[in-house]
């Protein structure tokens, strides 16, 4: 399976839809991609719980289905 | 022959109450029951036809099985077609049934704002200062795990040992694009931290290849044979073995990828190139690796990555749209769910970071490992696991997947409408329509029957044992030129 799949997926069937916003990241891209993470980071520190210790062991639940 | 592939979803919530008596059940039928007070009249499930003990390899277990639904708590049907209720200490929400992944996922995001409304209703209730919290995850960290159940609806005259077969190998490689990630590991006999963090929610708690269970030894494929329709054409697959996705485009790929898989099936298009060795250490070894680099044992004594399997299932799958169509799923939604599967497995191969906007995987990952980096924290550090955790809060100002960049694909004004609205395409319709234009005269509902008080004796119960009569273009005028219920069942005969 390995040599196989490892040719289509350098010729997937088909090539006639394009999906926007799943391009790879590029070195420009990657930048911002840091930056936006910097950003969610700072976002995270303020919404965070803020004892997560406590907040952790707190959250039990009945097993369910 | 592959049959259209009606599908839903069914999500158990975790629940919290903060600063006040942690009782689950308490809390879950409080939080439905303010939503349902605010928002409608109270129509009450009925249970007439429910079988869940019934099993898809021909037997029954009804002797030795207490009943899976506790009859005596909250149980409620929502106009748009939903099924809210408590099941096993959690709020449960059962989409409408519905006819594509574009769908699913709408009424999915729905079932989110009604959580989200059930919250705020709630908070006026309670006047001690408690709060009930919702998450939408699958597991606590404890070993105690809860889930997002598919259904699939198909054809009763494939057999269903071949189901199982072929479906194996998608459920445990499809959650390299539709794992929602987790901090730990909790399969049993393993300690939380020899596993830092691995794709899925739920991998951790299968035990079993088949089997009817669905809380212990839970199996990678569901056996409860409970069609909720004409039982001598149709099989309900009820898939256990997901994640709930806070990532819209997961849930989509989720549902997609697996109507195709199936309908697939049904046309019986796969040999054995697929089927695994070892389904079970496999689907926990998947888990394990976000590397994505090792392999598992195929049957044959090949070795194959996730990922190769799933370019496999993807490439097979494009040959079934050129050779059959995929109007069973939905054309157009067919052709978007082939085009953003090759996307998601070309992007998980070269640099998983790039779909972090689509997989729930690694948009957590991205924010646990940046954390811990940026604060210098180890693996094991709480504030990594709360992260996890919050990750999946209901609660609009404190969910970071809202914040992760998550690309959507319902428009809000849709997910809102869709909170009271029933699709238009299946028997939810019918259901939807009544309920919210004869709520004094619908007495009882489930998924195939609705049951009316017109006023004389005994009660009409309307059978809808097909899932796609019922749909606007079937009932809409019969139900737009009835004013009453009693009008609208002389009109349909019954």
């Amino acid at each position: 399976m390995a040599e196989r799949t490892h040719k289509q997926k350098q010729s997937p069937e088909r090539t006639d839809e394009t999906v926007e916003g799943a391009a790879p990241v590029t070195s420009e891209s990657g930048e911002k991609l840091k930056a936006e993470l910097d950003d969610l980071l700072d976002e995270i520190d303020e919404v965070l719980e803020t004892n997560a210790e406590d907040f952790v062991k707190s959250y039990v639940q009945k097993g369910g289905q | 022959m592959a049959i259209p592939k009606v599908c839903g979803i069914e999500t158990e919530y975790g629940i919290v109450v903060r600063g006040g008596d942690n009782n689950p059940v308490s809390a879950s039928s409080l939080l439905i029951n303010a939503y349902v007070n605010a928002t409608s009249r109270k129509i009450g499930w009925d249970f007439e036809d429910e079988t869940p003990a019934n099993d898809a390899r021909g037997f029954n277990l009804d002797d030795v099985f207490p009943p899976e639904i506790e009859t005596s708590l909250v149980n409620a049907v929502l106009p748009n077609g939903a099924r809210y209720y408590v099941d096993h200490a959690h709020p449960e929400i059962s989409t409408p049934e519905v006819t594509t992944a574009a769908e699913a996922v709408r009424w999915d995001r729905a079932a989110d704002e009604i959580v989200r409304a059930s919250m705020r209703y709630a908070a006026e209730i309670l006047d001690n200062g408690a709060e009930l919290v919702v998450y939408k995850n699958n597991s606590d960290g404890k070993g105690n795990s809860y889930g997002c159940h598919e259904n699939y609806l198909l054809d009763r005259a494939t057999p269903f040992g071949r189901i199982v077969s072929h479906i194996t190998p998608h459920f445990v490689t499809r959650q390299i694009f539709c794992g929602a990630g987790k901090v730990g590991c909790e399969q049993p006999n393993r300690q939380p931290n020899d596993v830092a963090y691995q794709l899925s929610q739920r991998a951790d708690f299968f035990e079993e290849e088949v089997g009817l269970e669905t809380t212990l030894k839970r199996p990678i494929v569901n056996t409860r044979d409970e069609p909720h329709c004409d039982p001598q054409k149709y099989r309900r697959l009820h898939v256990i073995v997901g994640d709930a996705n806070m990532s819209e485009v997961a849930t989509y790929l989720k549902v997609g990828t697996t109507s195709i898989v199936l309908a697939m099936i049904e046309d019986d298009q796969f040999g054995d190139e697929f089927l695994l060795g070892n389904p079970v250490p496999a689907i926990r070894q998947v888990s394990h690796d976000p590397s994505l680099q090792r392999s598992i044992l195929m049957r044959d004594g090949r070795r194959a990555t996730a990922l190769e399997i799933q370019w496999g299932l993807l490439e097979q799958a494009c040959k079934y749209q050129q050779t059959h169509g995929l109007a069973v799923v939905g054309d157009e939604v067919g052709a978007d769910v082939l085009a953003r599967w090759e996307q998601v497995l070309a992007g998980l191969e070269t640099e998983p970071e790039s779909v972090a906007h689509w997989v729930d995987w690694v948009a957590k990952r991205r924010l646990v490992t940046g954390y811990a980096e940026r604060h210098g924290l180890d693996a094991d550090s709480p504030k990594l696991k709360a992260i996890d955790l919050q990750y999946h809060d209901m609660r609009v100002d404190r969910c970071l997947a809202l914040r992760a960049g998550l690309d959507s694909l319902v428009d809000p004004a849709d997910a809102e409408a869709a909170m009271t609205q029933p699709p238009t395409t299946t028997r939810a319709y019918f259901r939807g329509r009544c309920l919210e234009k004869y709520p004094g005269e619908v007495v009882a509902a489930n998924w195939d029957s609705l049951v009316f008080d017109v006023g004389r004796d005994p009660l009409r119960r309307v059978p809808m044992m097909e899932p796609l009569r019922g749909t606007a273009e079937h009932v809409a005028n019969l139900i737009d030129e009835s004013d009453t219920a009693s009008e609208l069942l002389d009109r349909l005969g019954a």
